[in-house]
């Protein structure tokens, strides 16, 4: 190749299933508008599927000039072969500097192989992207407009920057709920491009037999006010004081790592860095210690109020306000104070 | 294939245990000595094991385990021959040192391969990366299919039928062998060690740690260099790694403005309150 990669496009890979885009694509977008504007280069989407070109308007909506659409039956259900063979054809054809994926299922699935197939750097789970410049220490060789990613490593006890200033794309995940999506224009417009899916004569070693959806009732991400429990609730059973407590605010519950491991709560409510991440206007953290796995996905809501009986808990250190007591005794009071207050 | 059972390669990683990141293991300066922390069997690989023994059990067949790091590294590798494994196969290699997952990835796939699997299991990922990235990388460099957060497998001749999570749930598929999956905890635990299992293979040895001298029969573990699995120098350690680390920042707990209420009654109603009257609730 021999463009110059520094003029190429930035890429977000806009996953959607069952002809769905779901919050993850507008999220990259939003993120992917910021570094393309600093690099004065085009922002485009890459959807891949079957019947999905309607989507595009959506990918415009929120942000891209661009939405490079490779439609093929093969491409109608995920399978990582099928996907990660069209995505390599593509960034081969087009060139760009940048490709930023969802740190989803699907995205970990197929960023990586991408990333393999073409011999290139990837950097996980990111939680900020930005523009910047690189000196190598050894060689004191200047790179500038590189991609800065900026990750959690060493179990989220640091925070490292992590660059590819000579190799091309420039590839990232990217954590789900960090970025903010750019309120939607609705009729704004793009240029849609097509591709072949050169997926003529490739074989795919998986059949997709049954997709079964769970249908999930916790809405996390989208909560104003999360109660979240931790190890310190004790059972499942004082886990229930929690929900009250939600009720009674109009909110959702959450959980930390140890609470799920307990079996207190279902998986899907855990928050952290192998769970979701949130920022509602409060937070209000229940029998949590606040590893530092934990607090990665919750630290940036509006308020936190902290309660739990060991003074010395990290998580006081990220709180707002602070109680210093038994929650069994402390939830049921603030559950009667609000509806005092109704 | 089906009458002989199947060979499983499981890929192993010794790490620190990034969850004892207590006091003791923080240097002055807030960053981490992570010699401090105790090293050990990564918890997702632990579960891969378990895939490939369920396996075994089933179907028969034979499981090696392949691990790449220091020599130290073969305690884990010990471990999995005490709950059920065949062979242990250590790559260690200064020219591997500084690999990032694309380096990694490819070493392992030179060793993995050379070992002419049917199924090959790797942990999801490991807790001091979190990238999750090996595996995939392994399988797209082997042209081996990839099955990712496996939740169960049957087998069904050279096929698997596997049940694996998409996140917004479920999935049934069919494989083509060979193939390569990533295992999540949601697997199942690894099986407890069984006792005439450990009294044998606690003498098992790499030569490294045995004056260079390969133990007999079943009590050696494989001793594998880059070269011996055929790796382009230039594709290892720090030249074959795209990834540069610019900058690490140790995370420091920045608090906000903070405020103590008591546990009372009357505190906690003061606290209402306030939030009612900043329009935080109600």
């Amino acid at each position: 190749m021999t463009q110059d990669r520094s003029k190429g496009e930035v890429w977000v890979f806009a996953e959607q299933e069952e002809g769905c885009l779901g919050d993850v694509p507008r999220e990259l977008l939003g993120k992917g508008r910021e570094l393309a504007d600093r690099l004065g280069v085009p922002l485009a989407a890459v959807l891949l599927g079957d019947g999905v070109e309607s989507l595009a308007a959506e990918l415009f909506a929120a942000g891209a000039d661009k939405v490079h659409l490779v439609e093929d039956p093969e491409l109608k259900v995920f399978r990582g072969k099928a996907y990660r063979h069209a995505f390599v054809e593509l960034i081969r054809e087009e060139a760009p500097q940048i490709v930023i994926f969802g740190a989803t299922h699907m995205g970990r699935d197929l960023a990586p192989a991408i990333a393999s197939a073409l011999r290139c750097g990837l950097t996980a789970d990111c939680t900020d992207l930005q523009i910047g410049s690189y000196t190598d220490p050894k060689t004191k060789e200047e790179f500038d407009g590189i991609l800065q990613q900026i990750r959690p490593a060493f179990g989220g006890n640091i925070i490292a920057t992590i660059v590819n200033p000579r190799h091309w794309p420039q590839m990232a995940t990217v954590r789900e709920g960090v970025m903010k999506p750019l309120e939607p224009v609705p009729g704004r417009k793009g240029e849609i491009v097509r591709h072949d899916s050169h997926l003529a004569g490739v074989d795919i070693p998986v059949e997709v037999l049954e997709i079964v959806r769970r249908h999930s009732s916790v809405n996390l991400k989208g909560a104003r006010i999360i109660v979240a429990g931790g190890a310190g609730v004790g059972s499942k059973e004082n886990f229930r004081l929690l929900f009250d407590l939600a009720e009674a605010l109009g909110g959702a519950v959450g959980a930390s790592r140890a609470a799920v491991d307990l079996g207190y709560c279902e998986h899907e409510r855990q928050i952290g860095q192998t769970g979701v991440t949130v920022r509602p206007a409060l937070f209000i953290s229940c029998g949590i210690s606040g590893a530092v796995q934990h607090l990665a996905g919750m630290q940036d809501s509006a308020k936190i109020i902290a309660i739990n009986t060991d003074r010395d808990a990290p998580i006081f250190k990220v709180a707002n306000y602070g109680i210093v007591g038994d929650l069994n005794v402390v939830v049921p009071r603030m559950i009667k104070a609000i509806k005092g207050q109704a | 294939m089906k009458n002989k059972g199947y060979h499983s390669v499981v890929c192993i990683k010794q790490v620190p245990d990034t969850k004892k990141v207590t006091g003791e293991a923080m240097k002055a300066d807030g960053t981490i000595n992570r010699a401090a922390l105790p090293a050990i069997f990564n918890p997702e690989d632990k579960c891969a094991l378990e895939a490939a023994l369920r396996v075994k059990e089933k179907c028969g067949g034979t499981v090696s385990v392949v691990t790449m790091g220091l020599p130290k590294a073969c305690d884990i590798l010990r471990v999995a021959l005490m709950c059920g494994a065949d062979r242990a196969y250590l790559l260690t290699d200064r020219r591997a040192a500084g690999s990032d997952t694309l380096a990694t990835s490819y070493i392992l796939s030179r060793a993995v391969g050379s070992l002419k699997p049917d199924l090959v299991f790797c942990g999801r990922q490991a807790i001091d990366g979190d990238t999750a990235q090996v595996g995939p990388q392994i399988a797209e460099k082997l042209d081996f299919a990839a099955i990712t957060y496996l939740e169960d497998i049957e087998m069904d001749g050279d096929h698997a039928i596997v049940t694996r999570d998409i996140g917004t749930g479920v999935e049934k598929d069919r494989v083509k062998l060979p193939a390569l999956f990533t295992v999540t905890d949601r697997f199942g635990e690894l099986r407890p060690m069984d006792v005439r299992r450990v009294m044998k293979y606690k003498r098992a040895k790499a030569p490294v740690e045995n004056g260079g001298v390969a133990m007999e029969g079943d009590l050696a573990i494989t001793q594998l260099s880059c070269d011996d699995v055929g790796c382009e120098s230039d594709r290892c350690g720090f030249a074959g790694s795209p990834t540069n680390v610019n900058k690490i920042v140790s995370v420091v707990l920045a608090g906000g403005d903070f405020k103590e209420i008591p546990a009372s009654e009357e505190g906690v109603r003061g606290l209402v309150a306030e939030l009612v009257a900043d329009h935080t609730i109600g």
